[in-house]
């Protein structure tokens, strides 16, 4: 084996080099990314063309921004002919936005807290790793929530709270021997209580008070989560129901259910709030009215949860029958079954279609200015632009009403991407 | 069977709603609070300020009825309606009144069983374009096929189909929902013309950001006699809205103010004014209230002439002139029967 030591073969390795220009850093990624073609390029070229010209359009409008000034008039004074938004209303008027223009501006604090133990009390709901004692939280909060918006003495929730523990104690005790048993009795003894409770709370009505607000002075964003809030949180377990009814084997509960879907599904959510609005208060003394709040909140709740029952329904059609099988040959019941076996995975694979279906209902909870509530939408159309000083001020409220709904409904959905992530549990 | 159960049940309930509204007045001393109809906002009309004061023309009328009947004119619930559910909410007993730039017409008093007590406000129908069109009538050649908002629900949609039948011209009608959104349309150039009642015109041009590029053309198409309505077979309660009415267009014809009203209260020289005021004859116990009713509705926002001069009147920014709202003493259409 002969020494190479010819001098034209080299002996040491040549040191590593940086690739050259064009293939590394910034210049490789454009290269690859943006003028990968002449087409490309081109394309590119465009598209940063359409990108600057909206920036410089839009820019000026948002630096020359006024944010003080009492009037529409007072900001195109300021501006002076220049283009420029008007930010002033929502600076005055952003009260107004969030809580309606009639809620007690000394009591917004209760909304701001009954806002943030919402996000408390849903947190073990949503995040399973929380400690499970923060459910019992969750169970007061309704309670907590009403006393808090609405006011009056804090003994009509309590007492709501304890006829419906009450129940559901009794409900526990029977329903080992028999289900419907359990279900007479827990409504009987929660019904005492209330009947009783009521008479309770009316002898003391200033008790812990808080100052009482009437539905109707709500108003703003305000109304638009609480509608969105409760319609949603009630008509999922209620559309899980309608779902298994809807695949129940006895014909009464079966044709309730499809009757009810379909009736429900077939209708347009606006056409259902004028009913909630002008038909129902024909039906009622003019003393005896129910809330129109509490009209709208079930209508929105009906509709809700019809359509959450057919997404459910998808989700337990999309179950191989070998699960409803292997449910019955390990001997559960019907209840156990479902509890155990199928609700689990037929609710895993709605969770996309259950949020797209509850991010549709908060964003049509706007709806309701339509029937003079007045939503941020409502306020926004009805009371803002109407008065003299903020006549013609279109984009700056309803670009903040857009903001605020992007961001919520935004939110909601990264929250479900993420669950779904958290429940992966197949290989796919 | 069922079926017959079901109305029967309809008409019951129909049968009780009917007989707890039969008498209104009771009712609203009962409730110790008047449930005012107002419009979601008409600027200078009906506006809630930035404290969530409702103030404006026609919610003078609900404070003045509030006044008389309660003594306090606060103690009032005002439920905003749109076009569309305004009549729903008074037939069924929901408010007490309605007060919302309500256009009296023989369908609405006959057919759907409305009481109009009177008018507050003479307006018509007219048109705004933009300046730089060069329309100045609506009637020339140029306006045949142009585009029009026209707020859906309300007596300026038949005018306007009325109008262009009998010019012979053909337009295109783009229905919005509120003054606000035609204003936004028509500034946006979708409509090329905006027509409502002149009033509501005049107060849109004055809040946009350069008033004399717009026009309001000459033409009125319609009378828009305005006013406010109960509903039908209450009498009782009509005549107290009626004669509240009333009460604030005979103060302004005798000179009587809000800030004088107290001291001509202790009796005056003329005998119309005592039996307004209540010191002489007894026109409050023929209404089913006390005497001073009329004082006090005419101390809640001024008479007739002082709310028209405070919400809409020449030095506002809406700016509308008295016209034919003058008092009749003065040419003007606004006159109430006497006192008597």
């Amino acid at each position: 084996m002969a020494e190479n030591n010819a001098s034209f073969v080299r002996h040491e390795l040549i040191k590593e080099q940086v690739p050259p220009v064009s293939e590394r850093g910034l210049v490789k990624w454009v290269r690859e990314n943006l003028f990968s073609s002449p087409f490309n390029a081109i394309m590119t070229v465009l598209s940063l063309w359409v990108i600057y010209s909206i920036i410089a359009g839009s820019a000026p409008w948002f630096i020359n921004g006024v944010w003080n000034a009492s009037s529409v008039r007072e900001c195109y004074d300021i501006l002076d002919g220049v283009s420029g938004a008007c930010f002033a209303v929502l600076k005055e008027r952003f009260p107004q936005l969030i809580y309606g223009f009639k809620y007690p501006a000394t009591e917004y604090w209760r909304p701001n807290i009954t806002t943030l133990l919402l996000l408390v009390a849903l947190a073990p709901v949503l995040f399973r790793k929380l400690p499970r004692q923060l459910l019992a939280f969750s169970i007061i909060y309704p309670f907590l929530a009403y006393w808090l918006i609405w006011g009056g003495t804090i003994l009509v929730p309590v007492v709501a709270f304890l006829g419906f523990a009450a129940g559901v104690y009794c409900f526990r005790r029977f329903s080992t021997n028999a289900f419907a048993l359990g279900v007479i009795v827990g409504v009987i003894v929660a019904s005492i209580f209330w009947l009783f409770g009521g008479y309770l709370s009316e002898a003391n009505e200033t008790f812990l008070s808080l100052q009482a607000v009437p539905s109707r002075d709500m108003g703003g964003l305000m109304l638009n989560l609480l509608l969105g809030t409760i319609a949603c949180s009630v008509s999922i377990p209620l559309g899980i129901f309608l779902a298994l009814g809807r695949q129940s084997s006895m014909p009464i509960i079966k044709w309730i259910c499809v009757v009810f879907i379909e009736f429900i599904r077939g209708v347009p959510l606006i056409t259902l709030l004028f009913v909630a609005n002008v038909i129902l208060a024909f039906f009622f003394p003019p003393d005896t009215s129910i809330d129109l709040i509490l009209r709208v909140i079930i209508m929105m709740t009906f509709f809700n949860s019809a359509y959450i029952a057919e997404v459910v329904r998808g989700g337990l059609a999309a179950l191989p029958s070998g699960q409803y099988e292997a449910a019955n040959s390990l001997g559960l019941d019907y209840a156990q079954s479902m509890r155990l076996i199928i609700l689990p995975q037929a609710l895993k694979i709605s969770i996309p279609g259950i949020v797209n279906v509850s991010v549709g209902m908060l964003k049509d909870t706007t709806l309701v200015s339509i029937i003079s509530m007045f939503d941020l939408v409502g306020m926004i159309r009805g009371p803002i632009l109407s008065t003299s000083e903020w006549n013609g001020v279109y984009w700056e409220l309803f670009g903040c009403a857009a903001a605020i709904f992007f961001v919520v409904c935004f939110s909601i959905s990264k929250y479900s991407q993420w669950l779904e992530r958290q429940l992966e549990t197949s290989n796919r | 069977m069922k079926k017959t159960v079901f109305f029967g049940a309809l008409t019951a309930a129909g049968l009780v709603a009917g007989l707890a509204s039969a008498g209104t007045l009771e009712d609203v001393k009962a409730r110790g609070t008047l449930n005012c109809g107002v419009s979601t906002g008409v600027p200078g009309f009906a506006e809630p300020d930035a404290n969530g004061k409702w103030q404006g023309f026609d919610i003078a009328v609900c404070r003045a009825v509030a006044a008389a009947v309660l003594g306090d004119n606060n103690a009032i619930e005002f439920v905003p309606t749109t076009g569309k559910t305004r009549f729903t909410s008074l037939a069924s007993g929901e408010i007490d009144m309605l007060a919302r730039n309500t256009t009296w017409t023989l369908s609405r008093d006959v057919d759907l069983k409305f009481d109009f007590v009177g008018v507050n406000y003479y307006d018509g129908q007219g048109f705004m374009v933009k300046a730089s069109t060069g329309i100045t009538s609506a009637s020339s050649p140029e306006i045949d096929g142009v585009t029009v908002c026209i707020q859906t629900g309300t007596t300026s949609e038949l005018n306007l189909s009325d109008h262009f039948r009998s010019i012979g011209m053909s337009y295109e009608p783009l229905p919005v929902e509120s003054g606000s959104e035609a204003v936004a349309n028509y500034m946006a150039g979708t409509c090329d013309m905006f027509t409502t009642d002149r009033s509501a015109l005049a107060a849109r041009r004055a809040t946009q950001e350069v008033p004399t590029d717009h026009v309001v053309l000459p033409e009125i198409i319609s009378k828009e006699p305005l006013g406010p309505l109960v509903r039908h077979g209450d009498n009782e309660w009509g005549d107290v809205v009626r004669w509240t009415l009333n009460a604030l267009i005979t103060a302004e014809e005798f000179g009587v103010t809000a800030a004088n009203a107290e001291k001509l209260s202790a009796g005056t020289e003329n005998a119309e004014i005592n039996r307004l005021l209540g010191s002489e004859g007894t026109m409050g116990e023929m209404l089913g209230l006390d005497a001073d009713w009329a004082k006090r509705a005419i101390m809640s926002e001024g008479n007739y002439g002082e709310i028209f001069e405070a919400n809409i009147g020449a030095d506002t920014i809406i700016g509308l002139p008295r016209g034919v709202n003058a008092m009749w003493t003065n040419g003007g259409l606004i006159y109430s029967p006497p006192f008597r």
